[in-house]
């Protein structure tokens, strides 16, 4: 190996060329930019937006539980309570999050690009994805909806008085922004390397991300079929769905999850790249097992489409297709846990350094295994019955999608946070505000496995007096998870306008966004195109004297 | 509040143990793993932690055996949950012979339910201990799901189909039926009461609420009723498919398929009587979608299925 030679360029002298952040100020130089990292800048506002709008209905959810009666809200108002935070935080939060900001910033700057594929497409896919976004609010604004993010049939169809039509047209149009977005990672994977980047030299967060945009794309077209013919059978009363009019409501379910489960690939897939690349810096170390870690990303991302009717053991669907379902979702575990124990190997013999966003990567860890290990549980046929729709698969999910998901997307916030602004956050509120936030979490979601072994349905307004201890713990946990995002929110943003300077290179890391790319990057990316010589994560086998610390 | 706290739900059925014993199984094999993998990662962060002096850093490439048994290992840890996850659930789908019928009905937002000997109740399920109980559930408006923590039991009561599901209860006492699917305003109200009882309290139960049909005689009369008896009888010339001894048959049809004949072909037959014809049958029965409540139809399939074949066709 090559190690010896190895070594790490402190990055560019800043360039006399204008940065991306300051060439051109006006309004209309942002909303009009074809440059993928201001993209990247207006996904994360808007972003940001919603997951602050679902968090807030998250913490009137938990405010409303602290009690077994309905206190604060009637059933109707909680109902659209849960069912907004369950739209809001999966269609305009958890599946752009990764990829629309840090993919869109980064994936071209890491392989050495100018810019992705089609730009004008690119920013096309910000435009639609606030359309969708809009017509979101709107139907906050006209009283909002109260079918649960699941959206089934009949009920949604025919027996709800809500806003149900324009949620169905509001995810439909969002899926264009995430089809889009696909599309141009994925060409621009294949076509924009720079000479020398060579497949299995690419970065695991690249690799990560072409397995999401393939999800995106194959996956995308069918929820987008299937809530518009849900809407067609609202508005226009075609029977599809609705058994009274000939329809078949298990149908809109087998459609539903063969897009919604590889959607939850579409937002962890894009978290464990991002694992994948702290660890790498904060060991100083090439990711152990490199391809077999490459190759599970794609493994998840195909096996992923054939473990949808996991979703339905009880709904009466064909036993051997339970069967089949279940075997499926076991061997679907393999490639996550090849993942877990090469991530685990990468710390061998490194050199650990725990800054804020290996905190949050260490985190993520735990909190990945008992998200995944508890999938192990809902995959099991004959205890599914029992756990199936309660309190156990709300821990379950929210330990990958909130644990896993939203802790990589805050570790790499965190982590190329000065190549994005060209400042530098407080390390200290920033860890205090993770470990908060890891407590809180774990607060909350933790006594929900309990709750949900016990026999609370998920979706419930009212329940026992027996089962208040756990939810209060539940809820003050949510109360905690709250405030540490808001103390890691206030930091960040203190830090894009009070920030010290960041140097191009402020970690030390391998990368071409590290090392060839100034911080922040100037609207070309690089002075010149780079050519690359190494394989990823070519970390020399002594510490540089320059870095952090 | 102040209760105390407990981690699993009665057990009072006979499925209960079982699935506890595989959660058991899983959680014992998941905390090894996950034990391991945190010892490891805490370990490491220790052992490894950076500082200044440090120039040991030794690139290790990775390691095929590793891989393989770190694949393979935990795959077939996996199999072997799978295989008694699997096993278990053929017998949750799988009712016993002799079972007890029950059937039920969800609606926004209550449940109703009929014993075999035709009494009917509401939110409240009055069954014997130790005896096979097969329900058969159906809805009459969004999909609900009967779901009782303490048996271990659930099923998803879905709109235009049966399902169908069974318990044995092993322990006297009153257990909360739950909706588990989400159904509209009061889906967290949709509650009612499993009472598992003695024989001989069930007996005294049932002979106190007498006065109903079992759901085969009020099938039979509703038969008779709408005049079903004039196409479908017993008789060479009938021009509606024989029903006598066609329960759990294989029947063919026009189309020159075939399909078993059995609770969700019957209703299906009933309410849209053109969806499947029976070969040599011409499709000119009224279609009775709308004109008949779930339970009607239930009461129907209840009588139908009564109907043995005679000895001697009359062909």
């Amino acid at each position: 190996m090559s190690s010896h030679a190895a070594t790490i360029r402190p990055g560019p002298e800043r360039s006399d060329k204008p940065s991306y952040l300051t060439d051109g100020h006006t309004l209309k130089s942002w909303l009009l930019t074809v440059d993928h990292k201001r993209i990247a800048i207006l996904y994360l506002a808007a972003i940001t937006v919603f997951f602050s709008v679902g968090g807030l209905l998250a913490l009137l959810i938990r405010a409303e539980l602290f009690t077994p009666k309905g206190d604060l809200f009637d059933s109707d108002t909680y109902n659209k309570l849960f069912t907004l935070h369950g739209i809001v935080m999966i269609f305009f939060f958890l599946i752009p999050s990764i990829p629309a900001t840090l993919g869109n910033f980064l994936i071209p700057i890491m392989i050495g690009a100018k810019d992705v594929a089609f730009p004008k497409i690119n920013l096309l896919s910000w435009y639609v994805y606030m359309t969708g976004g809009s017509m979101a609010v709107l139907v906050i604004v006209l009283g909002g909806v109260d079918t649960g993010w699941t959206l089934y049939p009949p009920f949604s169809s025919t027996y709800s008085n809500t806003n149900v039509a324009l949620t169905a047209m509001a995810a439909f149009v969002t899926g264009f922004s995430s089809i889009l977005t696909g599309l141009n990672f994925m060409v621009t994977i294949h076509k924009m390397r720079a000479p020398g980047m060579t497949w299995f030299r690419l970065p695991l967060f690249i690799w990560a991300h072409y397995a999401t945009s393939l999800v995106m794309l194959l996956g995308t077209p069918v929820i987008a079929i299937t809530v518009l013919t849900m809407a067609i059978e609202r508005v226009f009363h075609v029977g599809i769905f609705d058994p009274t009019a000939g329809g078949d409501p298990v149908l809109f379910q087998h459609m539903f999850w063969f897009y919604s489960h590889p959607a939850v690939y579409i937002m962890i897939l894009p978290g464990m790249g991002v694992i994948s690349e702290v660890i790498a810096c904060f060991t100083r170390k090439r990711i152990f097992g490199y391809a077999f870690v490459a190759m599970s990303s794609l493994g998840i991302a195909i096996i992923g489409f054939i473990v949808w009717g996991h979703h339905m053991y009880v709904t009466g669907q064909s036993t051997y297709a339970d069967i089949v379902f279940s075997i499926l979702t076991y061997i679907v575990a393999v490639p996550s846990a090849i993942k877990t124990f090469n991530w685990t190997a990468t710390m061998y013999k490194g050199s650990v350094s725990m800054d804020t966003p290996m905190v949050y990567a260490m985190c993520f860890m735990g909190l990945f295994l008992i998200g995944g290990l508890t999938g192990l549980f809902c995959a099991n046929l004959g205890l599914d019955v029992h756990i199936h729709d309660t309190y156990f698969i709300v821990a379950h999910f929210h330990y990958v999608m909130v644990g896993s998901a939203m802790f990589a997307y805050l570790a790499g916030l965190h982590f190329w946070f000065p190549k994005i602004t060209g400042r530098m956050y407080s390390e200290g509120p920033a860890k205090f505000g993770a470990i908060i936030i890891f407590i809180g979490f774990n607060l909350t979601f933790f006594p929900q496995f309990i709750l949900g072994y016990l026999g609370m349905p998920r979706r419930y307004h009212f329940y026992p007096e027996e089962w208040q201890v756990l939810n209060v713990l539940s809820s003050a946990g949510a109360m905690t998870l709250g405030a540490g995002i808001l103390l890691s929110m206030l930091n960040i943003g203190w830090a894009i306008v009070a920030g010290a300077k960041a140097s191009a290179n402020p970690w030390m890391a391998k990368g071409l966004e590290w090392e060839n790319a100034s911080s922040p990057p100037i609207t070309a990316n690089f002075d010149e195109a780079p050519i690359v010589t190494e394989e990823a994560y070519n970390y020399p086998a002594q510490l540089p004297s320059a870095a952090h610390h | 509040m102040g209760n105390q706290l407990n981690l699993f739900p009665e057990n009072a059925s006979t499925f209960a143990s079982q699935v506890d014993y595989i959660y058991l199984y899983l959680l014992l094999v998941c905390a090894v793993f996950a034990l391991g993998v945190v010892v490891a990662i805490v370990y490491f962060s220790i052992k490894y932690r950076r500082n200044p002096t440090h120039t040991a850093i030794q690139q290790v490439e990775g390691n095929m055996m590793l891989e393989i048994t770190w694949s393979v290992v935990p795959l077939l840890i996996m199999l072997t949950m799978f295989g008694w996850g699997a096993w278990l659930y053929m017998r949750m789908v799988t009712p016993p012979k002799g079972a007890l019928d029950y059937y039920v009905v969800g609606k926004q937002w209550m449940w109703k339910l009929q014993h075999p000997t035709g009494q009917r109740e509401i939110n409240e399920l009055h069954v014997p201990i130790n005896q096979p109980v097969r329900l058969t559930l159906t809805s009459e408006d969004v999909i609900h799901d009967f779901f009782v923590p303490d048996f271990r039991m659930k099923r998803d009561v879905v709109p235009g189909r049966y399902t169908e599901c069974w318990f044995e209860a092993t322990k006297i006492g009153s257990y909360r039926i739950e909706c588990a699917q989400y159904c509209g305003t009061k889906h967290s109200q949709m509650i009612g009461l499993v009472h598992v009882m003695s024989q001989a309290d069930y007996d005294k139960w049932l002979s106190g609420n007498l006065g109903a049909e079992t759901a085969d005689a009020a099938g039979k009369k509703l038969f008779e009723g709408n005049r079903c008896d004039t196409c479908h009888k017993d008789a060479p010339d009938a021009r509606g498919a024989p029903l006598w001894g066609v329960y759990g048959t294989q029947v063919a049809l026009r189309d020159g398929s075939t399909v078993l004949a059995d609770d969700d072909y019957l209703r299906e037959s009933i309410l849209h009587s053109t969806a499947k014809v029976v070969a040599g049958f011409e499709p000119i029965m009224p279609l009775y979608d709308g004109q008949l409540t779930e339970e009607q139809v239930l009461q129907l399939v209840a009588y139908i299925k009564t109907l043995k074949a005679k000895p001697k066709e009359t062909q």
